[in-house]
């Protein structure tokens, strides 16, 4: 089971190749909306959800996305699928 | 009085040589580009052989985000990209800042088909019910005009961007429409080009129409054979051809460069009617497209001093020498220079127009007309039409003054340009 603390590290990792080029990766912080604060277009939300997927082997419905507005929202999604998991 | 229009930047992405120097070398020297591809022999094919630019994936990262290049699986929009960015880079011409489109400049750059490799990968998705995993990516490497839009996005054009499909004459077509925007005064700048895809699934179509060569497999480099007596079809390649149009007066103010002036041009087909249909030309149309372009650009038959055929290495090569001979009424040694660039490259389908477009302005810039490769058995019909020292063998020194290219596709849809030296008042 992977902490929090590399939950977030890899969660960043994806997100950094999303960002636009005048959009630092340490602007991403827990609070950060994808789309409003980080400039994120919203069409590559379904790619961060893929990713996500791969990283961590689980599988994100439409309502996960939906709901997945900041990266607080994608820790705790994925808090719960992994849960689900076990 | 029409604008002016010339040219001020190339780019090219051709299966003998990316990059302009590269592509210089290559068509000076005769190199060939043409290699034995195990996919294809692995795939059963007939003709396993093909032109396909060499791209690694560190120059790939010159040209894409990490973000664009994650999932691409198109390679037209690889080659399109690249030429197309080196063209406007060439040109001296820069992207438009972040806030504010470049309102004067459009993009007219065709393909055939686009990404079809990632339409593999999307359709195997879609039926293991897995729609969900194609992610944001499918759609813009797929649809026809994801080029255009790749590089409007790129360069920040905010002029007309569009793509154009007219089969193997799309890149000629494109420079005609360019060309018209800007004389009509709607654009002072038009990157115009085309791509094609490489590929088993952009060549097997062809390899069941049996109409590319099966007998060269173990000597790819002699395969294509334009105007040759034992031309036995057009091998198959890909890649992709750029240039930045420019009205004359945009040109001289910023003091760009000036490859050469596009004097006009004209498009038609053939209606498939006569003995034209949808593989076939109709001649009649072809004497007609040269003739009118002759007309649009102004100039006589007699000015034409060089030739850059669509030559394709089939059994129409002495049909399509014909047709130049009777619409210009010369012969003989009165007949202009002509060359293929296909023995080189092979026949780059979409991207033909446009990477041929790009090799006959290169031979204004060196003052030379590029040897034919693989022609030393000049098919006797075309000898009876054409002196044997027209048809260069070997790169010659030349300068010439008026170039005309043209190129034909499937569909019976033509296109000739006309390009005329530029001379520095």
């Amino acid at each position: 089971m992977v902490d929090n603390d590399e939950r977030l590290a890899r969660l960043k990792e994806i997100v950094k190749t999303y960002l636009p080029e005048d959009v630092p990766i340490e602007a991403v912080e827990e609070e950060s909306n994808f789309v409003t604060e980080l400039n994120i277009n919203s069409a590559h939300l379904v790619d961060i959800i893929l990713d996500l997927e791969d990283t961590f082997g689980i599988r994100l419905e439409n309502e996960d996305m939906d709901k997945m507005q900041t990266v607080r929202d994608a820790l705790n999604i994925i808090d719960l699928k992994l849960l689900d998991k076990k | 009085m029409n604008t002016r229009v010339v040219v001020t930047g190339l780019g090219v992405c051709a299966p003998n040589g990316v990059g302009l120097y590269n592509f210089y070398d290559s068509l000076q020297s005769g190199a060939s580009g043409i290699t034995f591809h195990q996919e294809l022999a692995d795939l059963g094919f007939g003709c396993q052989i093909a032109g396909k630019p060499e791209i690694s994936e560190s120059l790939k990262e010159s040209y894409f985000t990490p973000l664009q290049l994650k999932g691409l699986n198109s390679s037209g929009v690889v080659y399109g990209v690249m030429a197309g960015t080196d063209a406007w880079m060439d040109a001296g011409l820069g992207k438009a800042n972040k806030d504010k489109p470049d309102w004067d400049s459009g993009i007219i750059f065709g393909t055939g088909i686009l990404g079809i490799d990632k339409l593999r990968e999307s359709i195997y998705l879609i039926d293991d019910n897995n729609t969900r995993r194609l992610g944001s990516n499918s759609v813009m490497q797929t649809m026809a005009s994801g080029i255009s839009a790749y590089l409007g996005g790129i360069l920040g054009c905010g002029n007309q961007v569009t793509t154009n499909s007219s089969a193997c004459a799309t890149g000629t077509e494109g420079v005609i429409m360019g060309l018209e925007r800007i004389r009509s005064g709607k654009a002072k700048k038009m990157l115009v080009g085309s791509c094609n895809d490489s590929g088993p699934y952009i060549w097997g179509g062809f390899d069941a129409m049996r109409i590319l060569p099966s007998n060269y497999n173990d000597d790819p480099e002699e395969a294509s054979r334009p105007m040759s007596a034992t031309a036995a079809g057009f091998v198959p390649g890909s890649g992709a051809g750029a240039l930045v149009l420019e009205s004359l007066g945009s040109a001289l103010d910023r003091g760009a460069k000036i490859y050469a002036e596009v004097l006009g041009g004209a498009v038609n087909s053939g209606g498939q009617r006569g003995a034209g249909s949808m593989t076939a030309p109709n001649s009649e149309a072809v004497q007609r497209c040269i003739l009118d372009a002759l007309s649009d650009a102004g100039i006589e038959r007699s000015e034409v001093d060089v030739i850059n055929g669509h030559l394709t290495a089939t059994s129409k090569d002495a049909e399509e020498i014909k047709n130049w001979s009777e619409a210009l009424k010369r012969s003989g040694k009165d007949f202009p220079f002509i060359n293929s660039t296909k023995g080189m490259v092979g026949h780059c389908l979409a991207a033909a127009g446009s990477v041929e477009c790009v090799a006959s302005l290169l031979q204004y810039r060196a003052g030379v007309v590029f040897g034919n490769r693989n022609c030393q058995d000049i098919h006797p019909d075309i000898l009876k039409l054409v002196d044997v020292s027209q048809i260069p063998r070997k790169t010659i020194a030349h300068r010439p003054k008026i170039i005309a290219k043209a190129s034909f596709g499937f569909g019976d849809v033509n296109a000739c340009i006309i390009f005329k030296e530029y001379k520095k008042r």
